[in-house]
């Protein structure tokens, strides 16, 4: 006990040292400059450039990551992301962008003549920086990191410096153009259909945000600056994109200047150029810049033999869960592995977030990561090929293109600062605009990995403006779901006079299961909310030119080990190992304590006294002992009073008896058996100590009778008549026993000791509680008991008890035997100190005796 | 003779009288009582409570209650599970060992002599039996008062509102009182080891209870992360995931595993503390 405690105690002390003495994590600083750049498509145009550079908080030289922020934002937006890369041991770099927040100069949509000058030397000043490892002279190791605007700038950066050591953008683009007017049905910008909403909210946000110190809902509630009409009409932006802006925002239609300008801004087109190995980081919840876009500048990248890995998580520019701790150990690992030379740090080729239902414990939503070895791209490893039905169908384009159908409503969760959940469900069409073509009921799940594709004609004349989306439709009550909430918008030209068309559709690429009994329904609709559609009514008839949707699954992708941990299993078989263990050396330990071992234990013989004890030793836990050294015997027939005051260890000497508390030393043996708990001898023992114990809602026979009845002997055995009229309890024996007297109970014990006519009664002050006549009466018993050849032991307290009663007496003090011996022996061996002329009694014999005559 | 003629040590405490003591006990049948008439409460309260306006709307597991017996009958469990089944529990186990010590006749069982360990086997035998009663009665009468009060229907899926056919969702249901069999191990064993180990019954129960509310509310500490998965109380509902519309038997593995784990040291650990313990009460 005390060890424990002094154990417990110094570990708590280890604990508390090491908790104080533990090296605290290095503290990030950043130290904000201005850094002036020259740019321009001569190299003339000064600009400068707000920054702050947090050095290794470990000191020496560390690989450097540049981490650019997302359009609106500024280099304040990624602070607390370059604190952690600052502190996971590299040299961070963040700045304002030109045109956001303090730096100076006009935003070029990261243009090869304007930001990706400004970042080379960016690279430039961290080759002269004490703190940054070269790779040579003027080429710092160096990595760049950044989301949407930031994660172009870090591809097209990589194009055009070979400097670049590795890259990680997320959720950006692969051609810009593609991005604001996409076609799916393959016609390229020019030919697309205008995002009007997200270009609206995009070039919303390079307004005039002086300062750019507002981001979420900071933009939303700060009070308006006013502006001069340049500013209100173009904010930031290089007068000649602006003007570009204007123009296709008007029209819808993308005019080749401005085809021609994004694409110098698309890093699609120069990725093969790229050396640096990329991690391609793109959203599932991205109405902006979907899975496409990774696809496409990971194809580019991966041609030119550069290493590029692909993560769809769950996030982007339509919100999702954002998982930011998980791209955060991608982006270190992608770091670790190629810029610190990590080889342990490893990032799989394709990883995708997958649902993974609710945790059980905790019931909250938790994500899978299936990884494959290799990236198949958006056409899957198999084609499952799903039979859609449905007639030709009417639909209509309504005037002025209003009502529209909603898919996604862009920028309202990223303008409240991401995170939310998306708007994946809430999706509605209006009647008589869409036309709709149905699969059967799935007889297993379909999971959708990739883009699905449809061939469609479309009747009517001009062109024809569409949306294609694929709902994944529940058998029950629940409404469709559209997968992401993305649509794809697809335009089709129908010559003159040929009264109709075919289209191949590419469908938006998403990660859907659709579930064993849901069906898969292909909706063909004439407006969405969130893109430019023509004015004028129109009608046209669709229908399907082949009833097969093409549907890409991906095979490689292995769930990571998600089934059963494999502690579920080990920890109950080691813990029922570790029971075995306890159970067994406890077994031991009881072995041990219990007397001699079985080598030594020779056969009782038939004429072994009832009852030897031999040196028996009891010590309190304070170490007092209860009992010291006790040795008598008991012969067959003798009626024993153990006799001494109180607190002279005769109950704890029965206790032992009974083989309910263990010696410390010495022994007990009945009928030359050596008492253990449990030993079977004790069936020969009869016993009362301390009081009776009975189930106080069960009446005194019940009591008696399932006693008995626990001993397991037969109930023939049990002399219950005999017992019960040692009890004499009458009528009383049926009622329960918490009604019964002090007295009744005492009886019914006594009785309970007597079942089945024990060879050894012991009792513990029997007589206590008892008016005189039972008193008497119970001597009578006791005498006739022993009569028969059995043997009695009564302890007491009560001198004249033991005179009267008993035929031996053992007399105890302080747990000492003081003397044994027929009561009429003692009697006359005391005869000296008889003084007051009546015959010796005991009590004189037993002060004398425990030495109180002084 | 070593010991009386028809003493047998395997013939000492048989499980039917251990289960008539303990049965006998205004304890057991109040205990009992109360499980049985919990759901017929139930019935009345949603009966007569105001009806909301969005009343069939929501899809939570108490929303969907009056749906069909079976809907009831998982709202019992789910009401119940988290705590009145664990006092149950808590009671059976943790009174079975303290009670006898405290009313003496543990001792009179142990000189009869019942051995150490058969005395503790029965008793945790009954005491399990009883709790597994205790466990399976409460949903089969609310199966039944639910039947009766909402009628006999499929039962739909709380969160998704899905629905599963009754008949499909029966051994689900098994399954469902079969998990929460195992996971309300760990309270039984740990209220088994402190009855063991003191004189008192109720500082059994009310210490196996009290533990149990420790790590209820250890496991709200996000702080500990994954360490909160091997808190026994952290499984506690993953019988949801039965009546999910794909069963998942991830969580229950894992809840089972932990509860076993704990039970079998726990069961150890009274076994070896009784075996050797001087019975002075």
């Amino acid at each position: 006990m005390k060890r424990t405690a002094a154990l417990v105690a110094v570990l708590a002390l280890l604990g508390v040292t090491v908790w104080l003495v533990w090296p605290s994590v290095p503290e990030v600083r950043g130290q904000a400059q201005r850094i002036t750049v020259v740019d321009g498509p001569s190299d003339d145009q000064r600009v400068e450039l707000d920054v702050t550079f947090f050095p290794p908080p470990e000191g020496g030289r560390a690989p450097a990551v540049l981490l650019a922020h997302g359009f609106g934002g500024s280099k304040r937006s990624v602070r607390a992301e370059a604190t952690e890369l600052a502190r996971q041991g590299y040299a961070v770099l963040t700045w304002s962008a030109r045109g956001f927040g303090g730096s100076t100069g006009e935003i070029a949509l990261n243009s090869p003549d304007y930001e990706v000058k400004d970042v080379k030397q960016l690279i430039d000043w961290l080759a002269g920086r004490p703190e940054v490892l070269l790779d040579a002279a003027g080429d710092p190791r160096v990595g760049i990191t950044g989301a949407s605007y930031g994660g172009a700038i870090a591809l097209l950066t990589a194009a055009h410096d070979p400097r670049v050591d590795a890259i990680v953008p997320q959720i950006t683009w692969s051609d810009l153009g593609d991005a604001l007017f996409p076609d799916a049905a393959g016609g390229g910008p020019a030919n697309g259909v205008f995002k009007r909403m997200w270009a609206g909210i995009f070039f919303g946000q390079g307004g005039a945000v002086q300062g750019g110190a507002a981001e979420g809902l900071e933009a939303l509630t700060r009070r308006p600056q006013p502006m001069t009409a340049e500013q209100a009409r173009c904010g930031r932006f290089l007068p000649s994109i602006c003007e570009i802006y204007q123009d296709v925002a008007t029209t819808g239609k993308a005019t080749p200047e401005a085809v021609e300008l994004l694409k110098a801004s698309s890093p699609v087109h120069v990725a093969g150029r790229v050396k640096a190995p990329t991690l391609l980081i793109q959203g599932q919840r991205d109405s902006l810049f979907p899975l496409g876009h990774a696809d496409a500048n990971a194809r580019a990248i991966a041609a030119a033999g550069t290493p590029v890995s692909l993560a769809w998580y769950d996030g982007g520019h339509d919100g999702g869960d954002g998982e930011a701790d998980w791209l955060r150990e991608q982006t270190l690992a992608w770091f670790g592995r190629y810029l610190k030379g990590d080889d342990t740090a490893a990032v799989s080729a394709f990883t995708i977030t997958r649902d993974g239902g609710r945790d059980p414990g905790t019931r909250q939503r938790i994500r899978l990561h299936p990884e494959a070895d290799a990236y198949p791209g958006l056409g899957g490893t198999d084609v499952t090929a799903v039979t859609l039905s449905g007639p030709e169908q009417h639909v209509a384009n309504p005037p002025g293109g209003s009502p529209a159908a909603v898919s996604t409503v862009p920028g309202v969760s990223g303008l409240l600062g991401g995170g939310g959940q998306g708007t994946t469900g809430l999706s509605i069409d209006m009647p008589g605009q869409s036309a709709a073509f149905e699969s059967a009921a799935l007889t297993a799940p379909l999971q959708l990995t990739g883009s699905p594709s449809v061939k469609v004609r479309v009747h009517g004349s001009g062109e024809v403006t569409l949306f294609a989306k694929l709902f994944d439709v529940p058998d029950s009550f629940q409404p469709p779901a559209l997968p992401a909430g993305l649509v794809a918008p697809f335009r089709v030209t129908i010559p003159e006079g040929a009264g109709s068309a075919e289209a191949t559709v590419t469908l938006p690429a998403v990660d859907h299961r659709f579930e064993s009994g849901h069906r898969l329904r292909l909706v063909v609709s004439t407006t969405d909310m969130a893109y430019a559609t023509p004015a004028e009514p129109a009608s046209y008839r669709i229908g399907l030119v082949s009833p097969a949707l093409s549907v890409p699954t991906v095979s490689s992708l292995a769930a990571p080990p998600s089934g059963i941990a494999w502690w579920v299993w080990a920890m109950p078989l080691a813990a029922i190992a570790v029971a075995a263990v306890v159970l067994a050396t406890g077994r031991t330990g009881a072995r041990r304590a219990a007397g001699p071992p079985a080598a030594e234990r020779v056969p009782a013989p038939d004429d072994a006294p009832p009852l030897e004890i031999s040196g028996l030793t009891k010590a309190y836990r304070n170490g007092e002992l209860a009992v010291d050294g006790l040795s008598f015997r008991v012969e067959e027939g003798q009626v024993l009073g153990l006799l001494g005051p109180n607190g002279a260890g005769k109950t704890t000497t029965m206790r032992m008896m009974m083989g309910l508390i263990r010696p410390d030393g010495g022994g007990v043996r009945i009928f030359g058996e050596p008492v253990t708990p449990g030993a079977p001898v004790l069936s020969r023992l009869g016993s009362f100590v301390e009081g009776p114990g009975f189930l106080p809602h069960l009446s005194g026979r019940d009591n008696l009778e399932l006693y008995w009845a626990a001993t397991g002997r037969p109930a023939a055995d049990a002399r219950f008549d005999e017992a019960l009229e040692i009890a004499g309890l009458g009528k009383a024996l049926e009622r329960a026993v918490r009604t019964y007297s002090q007295g009744m109970r005492q009886r019914l014990a006594i009785a309970q000791a007597m079942l089945g006519l024990p060879d050894l009664l012991v009792l513990d002050e029997p007589t206590n509680g008892l008016d005189p006549p039972q008193i008497r009466e119970m001597r009578e018993v006791l005498k006739r008991y022993a009569r028969d050849g059995r043997t009695v032991i009564v302890s007491s307290h009560l001198l004249a008890e033991v005179e009267q009663t008993c035929s031996h007496v053992v007399v105890m003090h302080r747990g000492k035997l003081v003397t044994t011996g027929p009561v009429s022996v003692l009697l006359s061996t005391a005869t000296a100190t008889a003084t007051n002329g009546h015959g010796p009694r005991l009590e004189d014999v037993f002060l004398d005796l425990i030495g109180d005559k002084a | 003779m070593t010991a009386a003629p028809g003493y047998a040590p395997r013939r000492t405490l048989p499980l039917r009288v251990e289960i008539v003591r303990q049965f006998k006990r205004r304890r057991t049948i109040v205990a009992f009582g109360l499980l049985l008439a919990l759901p017929w409460i139930l019935v009345i309260a949603f009966q007569f409570g105001p009806q909301g306006p969005g009343n069939g709307q929501g899809l939570r597991i108490s929303d969907l209650a009056t749906e069909s017996g079976l809907n009831f009958a998982a709202f019992a469990l789910s009401a119940s599970a988290s705590f009145l089944l664990v006092v149950a529990v808590a009671l059976f186990c943790g009174d079975t060992v303290a009670s006898e010590a405290s009313w003496s006749s543990l001792r009179y069982l142990l000189a009869a002599p019942v051995p150490r360990d058969r005395l503790l086997r029965q008793k945790l035998v009954v005491a399990l039996g009883y709790s597994a009663a205790a466990v399976i009665c409460l949903p089969l009468m609310a199966l039944l008062a639910g039947t009766l009060a909402f009628g006999w229907d499929d039962i739909q899926v709380p969160g998704t509102g899905e629905t599963i056919p009754a008949l499909d969702v029966l051994p689900r249901f098994g399954i469902v009182i079969g998990y929460a069999l195992v996971s309300q191990l760990v309270v039984a064993a740990l209220a088994f080891l402190i009855s063991t180990v003191t004189d008192s019954p109720l500082g059994a129960v009310g210490g196996a209870v009290g533990l149990w509310i420790v790590c209820t509310i250890l496991q709200a500490v996000e702080a500990l992360g994954v360490l909160r998965e091997f808190l026994p109380t952290f499984w506690n509902n993953a019988w949801i995931d039965a009546l999910a519309p794909e069963l998942d038997w991830s969580g229950m593995a894992k809840g089972a595993s932990v509860s076993i784990t704990y039970a079998a040291i726990l069961i150890a650990i009274a076994f070896r503390r009784f075996r050797v313990k001087d019975v002075v009460s």
